[in-house]
């Protein structure tokens, strides 16, 4: 069994590290503060690596199934017997390869951030929400409970609250910063009743406990879950729409999406962080985690699971190709890529080979994350030399930002599912699983990775090539060498992560997985990302009209898709227009009216009363003594007379 | 010469009584009303007594609650003139319906 210590201690580092620059940052450790917690991460990182390579090649395999373990439990609320909220460690091959994603990006952003921040006057807080940040991530996916799971998803809403609106003199962070809070908090109210059938159903809180209870078709817990329904659905189905629900939320999946380019207000490493390691991959291990329950109980569920991620895939994937803020381009193709990682679970089946799709979306999570930290930290690199978010204030970079651009090619090839970088594997594999069992949703897929290579290298050209770059004012270069150090490592990362052999660790039950490599199936995804990159060169590598000419002619589509085909507006629309006129007006008309009222009227009547009943206390003596005989008299007259 | 019986002493006190109430009530002067107290207080003590010697002649319990009353009474006697003393002190006056300041 592994030494629970490390884990807690990767756990705890940065959670000490949020209350060291919470509480002292400001005003003792200011300037070296980033170096702590950079230290302290470091630490955990390494604690992190220590763990999964111990799982993975030590104690985790047992005759070649890797086994869920407990290595930590403590009962903390015992509700009754069975029914308890824990707060323990649950070991399995995605618990400990999140643990190196999620320390390893955390890491990269903090050493990044100690270039790209400096001389913030909120320097040592930054680093603090960013300690928080990372703790509630890795509490979330250690969880060995779904509540504890729940605590650690609400404090990293809380935490991605901090950080978006982390600039909160701009009025637009702050709207960005609670937009991304209520719609979050929206979805986990599904994602809480979602909690509260199961548990009532599996009559668990316990992971393991629960998904053994709700896969097994002859125990009673799974009987009683799937004969109660409700509108003629089945009472399992409905917990686990809603436990969807909240991860669609978490990961910004259609049509709870609409927070995620706005989140853009945050900083440019937060947005790496958000993006790549913690928050929007939450709600894909959510699923994964609950993978067993939708695959053996809840088919129906998975299929929502399945169709909700592909329409996100392509809608996001269309609106990247219009945007001009580099960093929205990369929050909608984070969007899209979640997309393929959902609906790869959603095609999966349990076990065995057909559980590719499983596989395939937790390859795709731990590549995507490196190459999307790589884009956004590259993104912030651009930003930080042009002061800029816009496109059209970029162009001919290259020579001005060598590292920077080449770790960035080597980023979008990755992402477009260029052989050999990290992004071909893990697409071919969501590819090849949704061509086995959903033809529908293949071809989906297939359109939008073609979309992916577009937008990328749309977003490539217009940055580093089309025109020219003039620069204006002070010029201060690339960054230094805390920006450039993680970029190459992530590049490093980017290319080479296509090579481990994933199936191996982490498959739907635990047994290896080999996937085979088909050379005639890659080819139509390849050509298609390949089409899309030349698509993009023609139109982007020269300044030139051709692209307002296809987007003219394109006009209402474009339009939509500039607009975000009207999401936003459609939710101003229900939220202003319908739910203050309809609900809110008339619930304040009776908070004002009748409860308020109600309250009023006690007082008024109680004041009216005592107006008049106030002459008695006249402050006269013998008035009161006439009172007291008065009373003592009509006392003595009572008990004379009952007593006869 | 016939010695008075119990209802003698009781129609007294009865009379007493009464009388302290009608000071009470009609006097306006504080001295006069603290008088009219202790003539009430006496004639609670007087049917102490007179329900002692008459009823149960052997025990001394109403005796010893009238030496109570007249304890109690010197003691209310001592506050009540204190009290008039700081009255006339702040209003130049002992009247009782001068000093009604502590109303509404």
């Amino acid at each position: 069994m592994p030494n629970p210590t490390y884990i807690i201690l990767i756990l705890l580092l940065p959670l000490a590290s949020f209350l060291l620059m919470g509480l002292f940052g400001r005003s003792y450790i200011k300037n070296a503060s980033g170096l702590i917690s950079t230290a302290m991460l470091f630490v955990a990182t390494c604690l992190a690596f220590y763990v999964a390579y111990g799982y993975f090649f030590e104690y985790g395999n047992v005759n070649g199934v890797y086994q869920k373990l407990i290595p930590f439990k403590y009962t903390w609320l015992e509700f009754s017997k069975g029914v308890s909220i824990d707060m323990g460690i649950l070991l399995d091959p995605i618990t400990a390869m999140m643990l190196v994603v999620v320390t390893l990006i955390s890491l990269m952003v903090h050493i990044y951030s100690l270039g790209y921040m400096k001389g913030e006057e909120r320097f040592a807080t930054y680093y603090s929400f960013l300690g928080l940040f990372t703790f509630s991530m890795l509490g979330l996916v250690i969880a060995s409970n779904i509540f504890q799971i729940y605590i650690f998803w609400e404090l990293v809403g809380v935490s991605s609250f901090l950080l978006i609106g982390y600039y909160f003199e701009k009025p637009s962070a702050v709207a960005a910063c609670k937009k991304a809070f209520i719609v979050t908090r929206f979805a986990d109210l599904g994602f809480l009743i979602g909690i509260l059938i199961l548990s009532f159903y599996a009559g668990t809180l316990d992971f393991n406990t629960l998904i053994q209870r709700l896969t097994s078709p002859e125990s009673m817990e799974f009987k009683t879950a799937v004969a109660s329904s409700f509108l003629g659905i089945s009472a399992l189905t409905w917990g686990m729409v809603l436990v969807f629900v909240g991860g669609a939320g978490k990961s910004a999946m259609f049509p709870l999406h609409i927070w995620l380019p706005d989140a853009m207000e945050g900083p440019t490493p937060v947005s790496a962080l958000i993006h790549a390691a913690t928050m929007v991959v939450a709600g894909v291990f959510l699923v994964a985690r609950l993978f067993p329950v939708f695959a053996l109980s809840t088919p129906d569920a998975l299929h929502i699971v399945a169709y909700v991620g592909a329409t996100s895939a392509l809608i996001a994937a269309i609106i990247a190709c219009t945007q001009t803020d580099i960093k929205r381009v990369l929050a909608f193709s984070t969007m899209s890529q979640i997309g393929f990682m959902m609906f790869a679970l959603g095609v999966s089946k349990y076990g065995g080979e057909e559980g590719l799709g499983y596989t395939a979306s937790m390859f795709h999570l731990f590549t995507h994350a490196l190459f999307k930290a790589l884009l956004f930290l590259g993104a912030g690199a651009v930003i930080h030399f042009v002061h800029s978010n816009d496109m059209n204030d970029m162009g001919g970079l290259r020579k001005h930002l060598p590292i920077t651009h080449a770790t960035f090619l080597i980023a979008c090839l990755a992402i477009s599912g260029v052989p050999p970088f990290a992004g071909f594997f893990s697409k071919e594999e969501i590819l090849l699983a949704a061509f086995q069992h959903n033809p529908t949703i293949y071809w989906i897929a297939l359109l939008t990775s073609g979309l992916t290579a577009f937008y990328m290298f749309r977003l490539y050209f217009s940055i580093f090539w089309n025109k020219e770059y003039h620069p204006h004012g002070e010029h201060h270069g690339e960054g230094g060498f805390a920006m450039m150090m993680p970029l190459v490592l992530l590049a490093v990362g980017a290319a080479a992560a296509g090579f481990i052999p994933f199936g191996k660790f982490v498959s739907s039950d635990g047994k290896a997985l080999i996937s085979e490599f088909h050379l005639q199936f890659s080819i139509a995804p390849v050509a298609l990302g390949l089409v899309g990159i030349l698509t993009a060169l023609l139109l982007y590598k020269k300044q030139n009209s051709k692209p307002d000419t296809i987007a003219s002619s394109l006009n209402a589509l474009y339009k939509a898709a500039y607009h975000k085909f009207y999401i936003d507006e459609l939710y101003l629309f229900i939220t202003k227009k319908i739910l203050f006129n309809l609900v809110g007006r008339p619930a304040a008309w009776f908070d004002k009216n009748v409860v308020d009222g109600m309250v009023n009227a006690t007082g008024n009547s109680t004041q009216t009363i005592s107006e008049k009943i106030k002459g008695f206390q006249s402050g006269k003596v013998q008035e009161y003594a006439i009172y007291f005989l008065a009373g003592a008299t009509a006392l003595a007259v009572c008990g004379i007379y009952l007593w006869k | 010469m016939m010695q008075p019986g119990l209802y003698h002493i009781l129609f007294i006190s009865a009379a007493l009584f009464f009388i302290g109430v009608f000071g009470f009530f009609t006097r306006r002067n504080l001295i006069t009303m603290l008088m009219s107290v202790e003539l009430i207080l006496n004639s609670v003590n007087l049917n102490f007594i007179a329900f002692n010697k008459y009823l149960w002649a052997d025990k001394l319990d109403g005796l010893f609650f009238t030496i109570f009353v007249i304890a109690i009474a010197a003691a209310e006697a001592a506050i009540a003139i204190a009290i008039i003393i700081n009255l006339s002190r702040n209003f130049q006056s002992i009247d009782v319906e001068k000093t009604d300041e502590m109303k509404f």
